[in-house]
């Protein structure tokens, strides 16, 4: 890096997106006294953005101290419910927790009024934020990334940050991936259903102020690798069905009639009665836990968040915002670093791959690295909902036929299972030991 | 519950069109692919239909600009891009 190349730049860093990820990165470096540009292609922050969204939110407290308190947040979530979904059955793990209160440790989240927060902050602290701007390519010379072009316009930086989101077209353009396979991608359907506050604490059994968090497995995909999902917000409830492509596209299902069947189904509905529908809308998750990242910086650029491809589900929890917020840490770290050092290559920048594998995002990304492996497996979406609720049955089905122990009514169950002995040992292991 | 055909839900979203599609199909590719029954399938905001010609509809207007069908086409079949900065689906709660 010259000095003449330095002397010319509009900005020290340009942030492309201003979701979780931008933002916090924006914010940390806007703070440290850079001049930050916040460029996002919605027409206002949020209006691109959409998550599930259960946000484990515990990593903001290091950016924005009080954040669960002045941020626009729906519900603590102090209910945890895994949910193995049969036609015609359930068998739920419900678990509730007044510890996951205090401190709060996730909260719900409805991304359009999230994300408009979060950029305001990135404001207060000296960003500039530029929504309706779509960044078409990146401004490349000798390999090395000087800042971004729209149209006719070419805005100069140091450090280009790539927060751009699961499809990163910003990262196409540098080189840094390739096609994801579509095993490793997932398509989220998604409605807001409108009901009155108290009604949704009545349904869910909430306390004033907490929500629900259910993941559901079964049923509710007919069979397609992945899951659906219904969490409380304030005044309404996001659900939906996540949806693994390869397998969508394999079995003939149609994406729209999977997400209608779940909210339709005998034992989701009655949650919705006398709702109404909101919004409606789809984003695409990264499910391809570690073996989805791909390299990370280039010469004057860094990549992070979903862009980065970092999503995690490991089948009881699925997070993305919190990784997000963790790589930008690192970004940001790294990034004000190599402003410090005038030096924007690899070397330098390549500080923000090592802290982040140093961090909870990198070592969490690592222990569950065998999880979509392991929920590739179809036993997981088919079988194992109505064995369970098999093993229930002989339980609580008491038909004047004398009680058997448990063991034997579970015996009996797995014989009429298709899974075998032999299944229920290994993925019992590979469960412990992937999840 | 009731949730309207996918027509009457979309319209309960926010859209800016700015009248430019943002997705272009190479329907000789396409066909030969097998794509359009996978797109119509796939796309969660139906925005493409095969017509009974063989060719591939784009509704490109109802896009909610997830990129599942740029995922699952075979590379060359589709060019698939954002809207313009500050058009397409605006959501307000997300």
């Amino acid at each position: 890096m010259t000095a003449d190349a330095d002397a010319d730049v509009d900005f020290d860093v340009i942030v492309v997106g201003a979701g979780v990820a931008g933002c916090v990165s924006a914010f940390q470096l806007a703070t440290a006294g850079r001049g930050v540009l916040l460029v996002e292609r919605g027409a206002e922050p949020g209006a691109k953005a959409l998550s599930g969204g259960v946000f484990y939110c515990r990593v903001m407290e290091q950016v924005f101290p009080g954040f669960v308190e002045a941020a626009p947040v729906e519900r603590v979530i102090t209910r945890n419910c895994l949910s193995f979904l049969n036609p015609s059955s359930f068998v739920n793990i419900d678990y509730g927790d007044q510890r996951l209160a205090s401190p709060v440790n996730a909260v719900s989240v409805l991304r359009a009024k999230l994300d408009a927060w979060l950029a305001e902050q990135c404001e207060s602290a000296g960003a500039m934020v530029m929504p309706g701007f779509r960044v078409d390519r990146l401004l490349i010379e000798d390999g090395q990334v000087r800042g971004i072009g729209a149209g006719e316009d070419e805005l100069r930086c140091k450090v280009v940050i790539a927060a751009d989101g699961v499809n990163s077209f910003v990262s196409r353009d540098a080189g840094l991936r390739s096609k994801d396979r579509t095993n490793h991608l997932a398509v989220g359907v998604k409605s807001v259903i409108g009901l009155d506050r108290a009604v949704i604490e009545d349904r869910f059994n909430l306390e004033d102020g907490q929500g629900a968090a259910y993941a559901v497995v079964g049923d509710c995909t007919k069979g397609v690798g992945g899951g659906g999902f219904m969490y409380t917000n304030l005044e309404s409830v996001s659900i939906g069905v996540v949806l693994r492509l390869d397998d969508l596209k394999r079995r003939g299902a149609s994406a729209t009639d999977l997400h209608d069947g779940f909210l339709n189904h005998r034992f989701v509905a009655p949650f919705l009665k006398g709702g109404e529908l909101l919004e409606y809308g789809a984003h695409l998750v990264a499910e391809g836990g570690l073996a989805m990242i791909r390299d990370l910086v280039k010469p004057g650029l860094v990549v992070i968040g979903e862009a980065a491809g970092l999503a995690l589900n490991t089948g009881l929890t699925v997070r993305g915002m919190d990784l997000a917020a963790g790589s930008a840490i690192a970004a940001a770290r790294a990034v004000d670093g190599a402003l410090e050092a005038g030096d924007y290559s690899p070397a330098t920048l390549g500080e923000y791959r090592q802290s982040l594998q140093e961090c909870f995002v990198g070592r969490d990304m690592e222990t569950f690295r065998r999880a979509p492996a392991f929920l590739e497996g179809t036993r997981m979406f088919n079988d194992y909902g109505p064995l369970l609720a098999d093993v229930f049955h002989g339980v609580y089905n008491l038909d004047l036929r004398p009680r058997r122990h448990l063991l034997k009514t579970a015996r009996a169950a797995l014989r009429s299972s298709p899974v075998g002995w032999l299944d229920l040992a290994r993925d019992g292991w590979n469960a412990l030991r992937a999840l | 519950m009731n949730l309207g055909t996918i027509t009457e839900r979309l319209a309960r979203n926010r859209y800016e069109l700015d009248g430019v599609s943002h997705i272009e199909v190479d329907q000789e590719a396409a066909r030969a692919a097998g794509l359009g029954p996978v797109l119509e399938r796939i796309c969660p905001a139906h925005v493409y239909s095969v017509g009974p010609d063989g060719l591939i509809g784009v509704l490109w207007a109802a896009c909610l600009e997830c990129g599942a069908c740029l995922a699952v086409a075979p590379p060359g079949v589709l060019t698939w891009h954002y809207p313009a900065g500050g058009t397409g689906v605006l959501y307000r709660l997300g």
